[in-house]
């Protein structure tokens, strides 16, 4: 009998939110705000799933309404990435240990 | 490129994601974990260009696109100031969001170019999964918008809150479901496009009724839905990169979110349902009577801490919004030469979202060393001369402890009374969001020094 590769997705899925479980509580509570940028720069990852939706054409018209929504969310996704990494190193760079 | 050499691909992004956060457990490896979270993002990037196979037009396209948003995102990132990352990540958060929107959408109108089948004919776990990515993520967007707007201060912060409420919500929500389900009965694109909309309106309702002090509660709640979303999208493009990095926000956020209702003493439930403060303001406020309170001005703050070994800083909201952090500092390097130990206590909720003050010590040069959680530094109130509270107050109310009838009552609280004197910065006696006189205003070791955070540390600066 065959698995569906569903199930394996749904594996990923669950062990990440584990690891997430663990990891998230790792963190220092003091770098908070950097890990809601960050994690808010990593779910922009979305951007693979905009890309895809723009470059798909079956016809001459790469502007369908299917392009036209992958071409919107890749701005929006672009601008989250951007920012969203460039302010958690912004604020980064902020954390100094006491000069000796 | 072959589809199990770009799988290989988005799975070492995924890991790359899971280091950018586990570089967070410390300020000195975490700017290493940021850069794994840029090479993570690279490589999907690069590996989905090259799994489309196009740079027709189109690569063009989106390249341009790509630049003009990355632009815009930059130029957000340098322009705006620590005390705005609330709004920015509120904000940051919508735009996740209404991605995951479009995507579904776009997957919905052309299911071939990502092997879901065709219009009409649909795969059945596609549909729930795409619909479902579709419906949180719009719940995120709206939910989200209305956050920024009650941060920014153009919405008020208040709760909103009308009759049967509650009821309409899991109407709304119950709604979604069934309409989930006859989607992949009939494939129509209309039920599709009302899944939608009705996600957009419940983002709404979801937030209007919480206050604006539970804002850090809301913030990480919405990351959290932005990773679900996030993790939806990617079952339906089967991609690993999305489904881990989804989990990962997904789970992050729920983490965050516990631990702010943990700082507050409620339930989740509690802080969703929303409308505290707008049903206790009546009591506390009957209850009020005249009582004496002692009230100093700079030299007198400037004296005590002068003369003091130890002195704890307790900053809070208000030190945000009068942007003190930096005044603050200022009025510590003077008595660190004075030869007083100085440090920082934070507690959970301190702030609109986890980590807030921190952040905003840190701007102000603040080493982290010398800031700690509240558990670190609560004993030590005890044996500490001037403890100097600077936009805070319910969460330095003793009542939290005494009163069974509060409704703050078993709260974690920062035993700031259990210092030698209290210094408490405030504008006026008013109580704080809870709508809970602060007891502490009252006590015999307490000088309240009224006047704006910023304006009176300055002015103790100068006297000192």
């Amino acid at each position: 009998m065959e698995i569906d590769p569903f199930i394996f997705r749904l594996s990923i899925f669950i062990l990440s939110i584990f690891v997430g479980y663990y990891v998230v509580w790792s963190v220092t509570p003091s770098l908070h705000t950097p890990l809601m940028s960050v994690t808010n720069a990593i779910s922009s990852v979305i951007i693979v799933g905009a890309i895809i939706a723009a470059l798909a054409n079956n016809s001459e018209n790469i502007f369908q309404t299917s392009n036209l929504f992958g071409f919107m969310a890749i701005i929006l996704a672009a601008v989250n990435i951007f920012g969203g990494f460039l302010v958690t190193q912004r604020m980064l760079q902020m954390y100094k240990k006491k000069k000796k | 490129m072959s589809a199990n050499l770009s799988a290989t691909f988005y799975l070492i992004s995924g890991i790359l994601f899971i280091l950018a956060l586990r570089g967070l457990s410390s300020p000195e490896t975490s700017r290493r974990g940021n850069y794994f979270g840029i090479a993570g993002m690279t490589i999907a990037i690069i590996v989905t260009f090259l799994s489309v196979g196009n740079f027709g037009t189109g690569f063009i396209y989106v390249l341009f696109f790509l630049v003009i948003g990355g632009s815009v995102g930059a130029i957000i990132a340098f322009k705006i100031p620590m005390t705005a990352m609330p709004e920015l990540v509120a904000g940051f958060h919508s735009l996740v969001g209404l991605a995951a929107v479009f995507v579904a959408i776009s997957a919905f109108l052309n299911p071939e170019a990502f092997n879901l089948g065709v219009i009409g004919n649909i795969k059945l776990a596609s549909l729930i999964e795409m619909s479902l990515g579709a419906a949180i993520g719009a719940i995120t967007f709206s939910g989200s918008i209305i956050a920024f707007l009650k941060l920014r201060g153009i919405m008020s912060g208040a709760p909103i809150t009308f009759k049967g409420q509650h009821i309409l919500n899991l109407l709304l929500g119950l709604t979604i479901l069934v309409l989930i389900f006859y989607l992949c009965l009939s494939q129509s694109s209309n039920i599709f496009w009302s899944i939608v909309a009705i996600s957009f309106l419940v983002g709404v309702l979801l937030i209007i009724p919480i206050g604006g002090a539970d804002m850090p509660v809301v913030i990480s709640m919405l990351n959290s839905y932005s990773g679900w979303a996030a993790a939806g999208i990617g079952f339906t493009l089967e991609n690993s990169a999305l489904i881990i990095t989804g989990a990962l926000v997904g789970s992050s956020g729920a983490i965050l979110s516990y631990i702010m209702c943990k700082g507050m003493n409620r339930s989740f439930f509690n802080v969703i349902l929303g409308g505290w403060g707008a049903t206790d303001q009546s009591k506390s406020v009957s209850s009020k009577e005249q009582k004496p309170v002692k009230s100093g001005n700079a030299d007198d703050a400037a004296f005590l801490m002068k003369n003091a070994s130890s002195v704890i800083i307790v900053p809070g909201y208000g030190m945000a919004v009068a942007q003190a952090q930096h005044a603050l500092r200022e009025m510590v390097d003077s008595l660190k030469k004075n030869g007083v130990k100085v440090s920082y206590a934070i507690h959970p909720v301190a702030g609109r979202m986890p980590g807030h003050m921190n952040v905003l010590l840190a701007e102000a040069n603040v080493p982290y060393d010398e800031v700690f959680e509240l558990e670190e530094i609560n004993n030590d109130f005890a044996n500490c001369d001037v403890a100097y509270v600077i936009g805070a107050n319910d969460v330095t109310n003793p009542v939290a402890k005494s009163d069974p009838a509060s409704p703050i009552y078993g709260m974690p609280v920062l035993d700031v009374e259990k210092s030698k004197s209290v210094l408490f910065v405030k504008r006026s006696l008013s109580p704080g969001y809870a709508g809970i006189d602060n007891d502490l205003f009252y006590r015999d070791n307490t000088l309240m020094l009224f006047a704006d955070a910023k304006k009176m540390t300055e002015e103790i600066v100068k006297s000192l």
